[in-house]
């Protein structure tokens, strides 16, 4: 990939909201160019979308919880994991899945639902599925750090305000 | 316990110290630190907290117990890496036992380097505008202080024939800095060039500050102390604070030939004996596995650089491009005001605080330093800001 679509995404991946005027200072492209850059990204799926990051335990009437699924399963013949995975991710309520190396081998997530909104998907959906072998769920107590944030973590700039 | 006699008690302070003029900053400093919603473009440091592998090696050092005093010219283990540092990055070489000493940052070499060198009324040159430090530290060190004034004209890029003008029987050595802080000015190879023949040959020594070095944007950092034969006359200074995000820190060190770093290592243990060992720790770890975060560093300095260089153009105050160091040096002579007019109205109009050109030098006057060592977003709403105010003059 070109030096400067590189820059871009690194740009765009820390904050998504910043304006082509900016960005085409920062990386000294014109604002033709930079358009030209982020829709070919866009076009060529390299970036999938613009989501924001929200602290849902700050939404007071929420109180739901975020579940990671490990789920066994034996591949499909010929198609192995893949159409096992499309039919655990076309649930919408699942937000997203990995195929993992080690002791098991997808890892489901779902997030923001209740206890027994979850215990209804594995019981009736996820463990329904013939492929699936067996499926331990975790839920998350606390988040510290999410996509390279921290969690409540502390913004203040610690500098005095004008030094030499 | 004998009273003190208040009449004599204005005879306290040394002569030298009475005459020292305090720091310009000062005054900023306490107007900024009473507004609120203040966005401050006049801090000299990173906006970068150390990197956390670099702390973690600080803490395991104290977790193992190493918490006594090093040898004085700090660990030879950190020597050894500054010199490999300097080596492979700046084409110079020094012996890590008897040519490095680890100091309490920078600021402490120069002072160092400074009682080491001077005799009573020696004259130093200092090339203004520049880090406010150096003048009074000769001072302090019985010299006499003299100004180059580079111009905003030439971008503040100090010409050979300038230095030599300045130089006379009486003078010992000169200070400079590359790349510069307040100015951002950044020179080439050949511009450095044309700077130690001068040095060469009216046979001075150099004290050459790059603590920004790393900090180059438009080619490969450049050592003056690496031209020609300048390294056996010149005093190389620099540090972990920009570069590595260590200002709290308080490391530097310095390089220098063997007869100088010994006169240099007999004030410093006498003075200060060691630097702080926790901190060396967290220096050694930082050379040796801090080469990425600082090439991060550096490219998020670069495209800040660009968007406060083109901004501040597009509001009207003319800005020529720094080429390293995080300051842009814009021009605000159209504003019809003086730097500290200007930086204060300002700070009182927008609450936006940078810090005037004259702070630096009298050759800073007509400019102001706004550091882009804050977030972009931050960049953002200043320059936002510093518009409506340009607007409203
Ligand atoms: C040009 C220059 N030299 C030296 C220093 C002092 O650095 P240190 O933190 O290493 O003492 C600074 C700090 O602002 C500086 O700008």
């Amino acid at each position: 990939m070109e030096s400067k679509e590189l820059e871009i995404l690194q740009i765009l991946e820390k904050n998504s909201r910043l304006d082509i005027e900016t960005i085409a200072k920062m990386t000294q492209l014109k604002e033709e160019e930079v358009k030209k850059i982020i829709n070919k990204l866009e076009e060529d799926k390299v970036i999938l979308g613009y989501s924001t990051l929200i602290d849902w335990h700050k939404v007071s009437d929420n109180h739901g919880v975020t579940a990671m699924i490990d789920v066994k399963v034996t591949p499909l013949r010929g198609v192995g994991f893949d159409k096992v995975a499309e039919r655990i991710y076309k649930f919408p309520e699942v937000k997203a899945v990995y195929l993992m190396s080690g002791t098991y081998d997808l890892s489901v997530s779902i997030e923001e639902k209740t206890m027994a909104e979850v215990a209804e998907f594995v019981s009736e959906k996820l463990s329904a599925l013939d492929s699936v072998v067996s499926t331990t769920t975790h839920f998350i107590l606390k988040k510290y750090k999410h996509d390279g944030v921290v969690i409540d973590g502390e913004q203040e700039d610690k500098r005095i305000v004008v030094s030499p | 316990m004998t009273l003190i006699d208040l009449k004599t008690k204005k005879d306290y302070l040394s002569d030298t110290v009475k005459k020292m003029k305090p720091s310009g900053i000062r005054r900023f400093f306490d107007l900024a630190s009473q507004m609120d919603n203040v966005i401050s473009l006049g801090v000299g440091e990173p906006d970068f907290v150390t990197p956390w592998h670099v702390i973690e090696a600080s803490f395991h050092s104290l977790e193992k117990g190493y918490t006594a005093y090093t040898a004085n010219a700090g660990l030879l283990a950190l020597r050894e890496e500054i010199s490999g540092y300097l080596e492979n990055n700046f084409n110079v070489k020094y012996d890590p036992e008897e040519e490095v000493i680890v100091t309490v940052g920078a600021s402490q070499a120069i002072d160092i380097a400074l009682r080491a060198i001077i005799n009573p009324g020696d004259e130093v040159i200092v090339v203004e505008p520049c880090f406010v430090s150096y003048a009074p530290s000769v001072e302090l060190a019985g010299g006499v202080p003299v100004s180059v004034h580079t111009k905003s004209e030439d971008h503040f890029k100090l010409k050979p024939e300038q230095l030599e003008r300045a130089i006379t029987s009486k003078t010992k050595a000169v200070i400079f800095c590359n790349p510069n802080n307040p100015t951002g000015t950044a020179l080439t190879e050949q511009e450095l060039a044309a700077v130690a023949e001068i040095i060469e040959k009216h046979d001075l020594i150099l004290l050459s500050d790059e603590i920004y070095a790393e900090l180059t944007f438009d080619h490969k950092p450049v050592s003056l102390t690496s031209l020609s034969s300048m390294q056996e006359r010149t005093i190389l200074i620099s540090g972990f604070s920009k570069a590595f995000a260590m200002t709290g820190w308080r490391l530097g060190y310095v390089a220098g030939p063997k007869d100088i770093i010994k006169g240099m290592l007999k004030i410093h243990q006498y003075t200060i004996m060691c630097a702080p060992t926790m901190a060396q720790y967290g220096a050694l770890e930082a050379l040796q596995n801090g080469r990425e975060n600082v090439r991060h560093m550096v490219q998020s300095y670069r495209q800040r650089r660009h968007f406060i260089v083109d901004s501040l153009n597009e509001i009207g105050l003319d800005c020529y491009l720094p080429g390293g160091a995080f300051y842009a040096f814009p021009s605000i002579k159209s504003t019809g005001l003086t730097s500290e007019e200007f930086a204060e109205k300002l700070l009182l109009a927008e609450g936006v605080a940078v810090v005037p050109g004259n702070v630096f030098g009298e050759s800073g006057e007509g400019h102001v330093r706004c550091s882009y060592a804050t977030s972009i977003e931050q960049l953002q709403e200043a320059v936002t800001r510093m518009d409506r105010f340009m607007k409203s003059l």
